[in-house]
């Protein structure tokens, strides 16, 4: 019987060690030894804090796009959702505790706000433009990128669309829901516009000649570019507007706000950020920006 | 409350277009199951055979399926339509198959001696399908019909997907402008019943006045 018994603990014991290294991602500090040894790098945050809960809990929700290519999009390979808001959630992360795990949730557009506020996720990081409107339902700690609103033609740019106010009376394409979208409704009102959820479906229709422009943020466009080939594509490349990409967390908690906003700074000052988007938008762009300053409102 | 005020307008055009999408992929539907379900009873085996294809393919196929397969596959064969045209098209072919069943359906309520009279007295298929079968089986199916309909106007909502902006679209779009979801979809639900309880109680009036009573 104890043989038995011992032969189904080593089992187990085997089970959880692969869980262990196969929840622990690809990162190269996986754990050196748990326990004791490394209590002192795990930082300490004031008791009831959204900090001291999350390190409590060993786990962390973060909402992200799931198709938005460089910043959160799943690698069917590894089916690990990779980019530059995936990389700037795990810096965050980091800071609240190294053993934190991430679990990344999918938050399109339309239900970010909703989200944060019914705690189905804790932050989103995702491609999430800081505006009034949504200051009312959740807050933003960062900015930590800005983007800028371009316009997407086919290549060669056959109607000579050079900016915004072009659009008028021209068939543009955005998603449903953005602030591009919004933006082409104000600015360019006599733009037909046509609206999908995703962004591949405007390029699809760009190819197919249902529409003359695609719309959004720069970064977004070169993305498309680079999945459809420079010989289909091409963005204008003259931004007409700023993006500032926040992080969303729950209203009102400020102590939150404030230890994003300082550990974004720390990213700043020690070169994480800088590598971060060298590995993920740097892909398709050789200009390193300088990162934005974060706005502590 | 206040923000659905503020967006009537928009409301009502979204409304608007719902309907127009409906009305016209409700002809187009009415029209395709007349026609399959009478090829489905004909005489030519190839059409039976081709309308029964129809039916099972159609609609076993989610929507949502044949809106991307229509709008963004058919281009690169050539064929291009706009968005609202194509919207028309899916739900035409979409709920036209279920109202080929529903006719269908009432073909077989028609009693069999009548068929054979009007073979009897000379008439050739398509003269006693029209004068003698059809206007019995439709009377006889005004009920779903009714419910295939109502059935329409909430599927008509899934064109949003290729950009036709009706009711649901419209409410997306006030929705993520306000970041106020709930007031804005559940004055969407309420559009909603507007449009098809009515519908309910108007079918319900024609079923009792076309009634064949025997």
């Amino acid at each position: 019987m104890s043989r038995i018994r011992s032969h189904r603990l080593g089992l187990l014991v085997l089970v959880l060690v692969v869980l262990v290294a196969a929840c622990g991602g690809g990162d190269d500090e996986v754990d050196t030894g748990t326990g004791a040894g490394d209590a002192t790098e795990v930082p300490e945050h004031p008791e009831g804090s959204t900090m001291a809960e999350i390190q409590e809990a060993g786990t962390i929700t973060v909402g992200t796009k799931f198709d938005q290519r460089l910043f959160g999009q799943t690698n069917p390979r590894t089916g690990e959702v990779e980019g530059f808001d995936v990389e700037i959630a795990k810096l965050i992360v980091e800071a609240i505790g190294p053993d934190v795990e991430i679990e990344f949730v999918e938050t399109p557009s339309a239900i970010r706000e909703t989200a944060i506020q019914e705690g189905t996720v804790q932050m989103v990081v995702a491609t999430y433009t800081i505006n009034d409107a949504r200051k009312e339902k959740i807050d933003f700690a960062g900015p930590y990128y800005v983007a800028g609103q371009d316009i997407m033609v086919p290549t060669g740019n056959p109607l000579d669309i050079g900016g915004l106010d072009d659009l008028n009376g021209k068939r543009v394409c955005s998603v449903s829901g953005s602030t591009p979208l919004q933006n082409v409704r104000t600015n360019a009102p006599g733009a037909e516009v046509t609206e999908f959820d995703v962004y591949t479906k405007c390029a699809d229709a760009m190819r197919d000649g249902r529409v003359d422009a695609v719309t959004t943020d720069n970064v977004i466009l070169l993305g498309l570019v680079e999945q459809y080939g420079a010989e289909v594509f091409e963005v204008v490349g003259d931004p007409f507007t700023t993006e500032p990409y926040g992080i969303g967390i729950p209203k009102g908690d400020d102590q939150f706000r404030t230890f994003i906003n300082d550990r974004l700074e720390e990213i700043y000052a020690n070169g994480e950020w800088t590598e971060a988007f060298k590995r993920t938008v740097g892909a398709v762009t050789d200009e390193i920006p300088e990162p934005p300053p974060v706005d502590r409102y | 409350m206040d923000i659905v005020l503020e967006n009537f307008d928009r409301f009502v055009q979204g409304l608007t277009t719902t309907l127009s999408l409906t009305a016209l992929s409700w002809v187009g539907a009415f029209v395709i199951g007349v026609a399959v379900a009478s090829l489905r009873v004909g005489p030519i085996p190839p059409l039976r055979g081709a309308g029964a294809v129809y039916v099972e393919v159609v609609r076993n196929c989610p929507l949502t399926v044949l809106f991307v397969v229509f709008y963004f596959g058919f281009p690169s064969i050539g064929i291009i339509l706009p968005k609202f045209a194509s919207a028309v098209i899916i739900l035409s072919v979409y709920t036209g198959a279920f109202v080929a069943e529903t006719v269908r359906a009432g073909f077989n309520t028609v009693a069999r001696g009548q068929v054979e009279a009007a073979r009897t007295l000379g008439l050739s298929f398509a003269q006693m399908l029209g004068m003698v079968v059809l206007p019995q089986a439709l009377r006889a199916v005004v009920g779903p019909l009714g419910s295939l309909l109502s059935a329409l106007i909430r599927n008509s909502s899934i064109a949003f997907s290729i950009s036709v902006i009706e009711l649901t679209g419209t409410t997306f779009q006030i929705a993520t402008e306000t970041a106020e979801f709930i007031p804005v979809f559940v004055a969407a639900a309420v559009a909603y019943l507007l449009l098809t309880l009515p519908t309910g109680l108007v079918v319900g009036v024609i079923e009792r006045r076309v009634a064949i009573k025997r």
